[in-house]
């Protein structure tokens, strides 16, 4: 669908990402100590360093990703909502508090506070640098496909305004920055989302009669774009799509409930009847041609499990082992993710660690209940884009009105922000603490190493920008995946086993952390998944038995982490 | 759990021996409702890969129970959290807990 660009959304977006530079620069204009810029003299207050836990963690994946994979596929995209939080049971209880006791900077000095060896730290830092590559990768494109609609701009703008902002945010003030644009975005993401939701219960379920006849789009090989056989302009579109049928017997003859409760809502949305559109491509000489045609389905049928996860329903076991590595690794994940751990040391002692991750549950638990309404929202508004899941939380706003949809847009945009530039944090410290300064063993003073993890930002802020333009037609949603099943793979073995094991080594480390990443990595590069959307060829010609390694690759980190230690011997523990 | 002696003593920062047994002490509470914890969200996914037909039945006012344990998923972990959070303070402040 084309869409006209909303010069509110536009005033909207530039004043939140100006005060945010503005506030950057007013946190960094002191000069700053290395404790400073990379761990916020390890000062914030724990309350909000648990909001900017979840404005660190909430990504574009998480808002508009679920939003859209539950108004197209009904109940699967909630269980990435459920797997999502449940990671952050690891961290609590397994990694938060003794990671806090043992780390400086980055997460390596936690794995390596025991042994100061060269090699954990090359290959610990190397496997922070593949994880936030996978992750920043995704965030830079999402940027670039949002603003393409939503302030009118092209797809490269997008990249290059979040790529430039999120440097200067870095580069200013470092940690401190980068904490309170997340704990910004963190609160107003909730916040709005809990917003749009109660404004979906008031409005409560309506039965809309839209036209049911399938629609076509084609796109041509000149790239020109056809909509049931004539060209494509803002009066001859797609119709929006996203259709209520008919709602349960006992409201009568009635075409709204009027508003309801939020179980109420899901009860009565279980027994209407809903209209989702599937879509069917085709090529012949003209272009191609992608068909969405009506399917009517029973609500309880959507929320249940299996609509986007098909293999649910086939009986194979690699289909079922497939959805369970997914999970396991969504488990596995957060507690391992270099941009989630380094946020450990902005805080003053173990309580407070513990303090901001039961207030990062919190805020992310209560998102991630608020997405099931969206979604479910966004499916019976009648507002949907039938070319774009990622469209659905925008264009739910946009049924209520022009202003809440400016509102959500530029928060979906700034969400980017906030995650990009924890990415970007991570990236620096493990290229100017991990590599130049304790790998290579270059000397410098403190303020030598404040403008070396500034240089880094800077390359890494330039490499995120080309990786969102070159990556820009790939379909990517599926790289945060990755980075959650290779960070699971790498870096969990080691870290739960050196906290929890005495008999760990450093070679066992060492093993765990390259094997781990490279079996993981290697699977995935060899997976059905990959084969058919990354390289486009056939899923059977893929060697892999499923495409999610976290299964099998989780497990052998900590075998290969237990087997190498055993054959190597025991160093003298360092006393403390 | 030999691991928790060794933890303790680690993470303590050599404070004296009853700072090591409450912090050893909040690690076993820690790992005690990790383990409630991997059981409600294994169970749910064996229920989604092995019972899915339980999943239609609505316990909740209606509501399924897909739905209902998944939201009880996310409210559980919060109860969990919170929990830990105050059996952690009642163990660390010394003048609350007489152990």
């Amino acid at each position: 669908m084309l869409y006209e660009s909303s010069p509110v959304a536009i005033a909207i977006f530039a004043s939140f990402v100006l005060s945010v530079i503005g506030l950057s620069f007013w946190l960094g204009r002191k000069g700053q100590s290395a404790k400073g810029y990379y761990a916020a003299h390890g000062e914030i207050h724990w309350f909000i360093n648990g909001i900017a836990f979840a404005g660190d963690y909430l990504s574009a994946a998480s808002f508009l990703g679920i939003c859209g994979m539950i108004a197209f596929h009904g109940y699967d995209g909630f269980l990435y909502s459920i797997g999502f939080l449940a990671g952050w049971i690891v961290a609590l209880f397994v990694i938060a508090e003794p990671i806090k006791s043992l780390g400086k900077f980055t997460f390596a000095d936690a794995l390596d506070a025991k042994f100061n060896s060269r090699g954990i730290k090359l290959a610990v830092a190397i496997s922070t640098l593949v994880v936030s590559v996978f992750y920043l990768i995704p965030q830079m494109v999402g940027a670039g496909d949002l603003i393409v609609p939503l302030l009118g701009l092209p797809h490269a703008a997008g990249v290059i305004l979040v790529g430039v902002s999120v440097t200067l945010i870095v580069v200013t003030a470092g940690m401190v920055s980068t904490t309170w644009v997340q704990f910004i975005k963190g609160s107003l993401l909730v916040f709005f989302c809990g917003i749009l939701t109660s404004m979906i219960l008031n409005r409560g379920l309506t039965e809309n009669t839209g036209s049911l006849e399938p629609q076509t789009r084609t796109v041509r090989h000149d790239g020109s774009v056809l909509v049931d056989g004539r060209p494509q302009t803002r009066e001859h579109d797609l119709r929006p799509v996203g259709t209520l049928k008919s709602l349960p017997e006992r409201y009568g003859d009635a075409t709204t409930t009027g508003p309801l409760r939020p179980l109420e809502y899901l009860a009565a949305l279980e027994d209407s009847t809903v209209v989702i559109w599937a879509a069917k491509k085709t090529s012949d000489a003209d272009g191609t041609h992608t068909t969405y045609s009506p399917v009517e389905k029973r609500g309880g049928d959507l929320l249940r499990p299996g609509g986007y996860f098909k293999g649910l329903s086939t009986g194979k076991l690699a289909d079922k082992l497939d959805f369970a590595s997914l999970m396991l690794a969504l488990f596995c994940g957060t507690a391992s993710l270099p941009h989630i751990l380094i946020r450990y040391y902005t805080v003053k002692d173990q309580a407070a660690a513990r303090k901001s991750t039961v207030v990062g549950i919190a805020a992310i638990g209560a998102f991630y209940v608020l997405t099931l309404f969206l979604g479910l929202g966004a499916m019976t508004s009648g507002a949907l884009d039938p070319t774009s899941t990622n469209m659905a939380a925008p264009l739910l706003a946009k049924s209520f009105n022009e202003t809440l949809f400016a509102i959500i847009s530029a928060i979906a945009f700034t969400t980017v922000l906030g995650t990009v530039s924890g990415l970007i944090m991570a990236g620096s410290g493990a290229v100017a603490h991990d590599l130049v300064e304790n790998v290579l063993g270059v000397q410098m003073t403190d303020a030598e190493k404040v403008r070396c993890g500034r240089i880094a930002a800077v390359g890494l802020g330039i490499v995120a920008m080309a990786l969102g333009i070159l990556f820009r037609s790939f379909n990517v949603s599926f790289l945060v995946g990755w980075a959650f099943n290779i960070a699971a793979s790498a870096n969990l073995p080691a870290l739960v086993m050196l906290l929890f094991w005495p008999r760990t080594t450093r070679q066992g480390i060492i093993a765990a952390v390259t094997v781990g990443m490279v079996a993981s990595l290697g699977w995935i590069l060899l997976s059905a998944d990959t084969f058919e959307k990354v390289y486009g060829l056939s899923r059977e010609a893929s060697p892999m038995p499923f495409s999610q390694p976290g299964l099998v690759t989780i497990p052998l980190g900590f075998l290969v982490l237990v087997v190498v230690s055993l054959l190597s011997r025991p160093e003298p523990r360092r006393v403390q | 759990m030999a691991a928790d002696s060794e933890r303790g003593s680690g993470v303590a920062g050599g404070s004296g021996a009853p700072e090591n047994g409450r912090a050893a002490r909040v690690t076993r509470i820690g790992f005690g409702l990790f383990w409630v914890y991997v059981v409600l969200y294994f169970g749910f996914i064996a229920l989604v890969l092995f019972r899915p037909e339980w999943l239609a039945a609505r316990p909740l006012g209606g509501v399924n129970l897909a739905i209902a344990s998944g939201l009880g998923l996310i409210v559980a972990a919060l109860a969990l959290a919170v929990v830990y959070m105050v059996a952690a303070r009642l163990v660390e402040s010394p003048g609350r807990d007489r152990r």
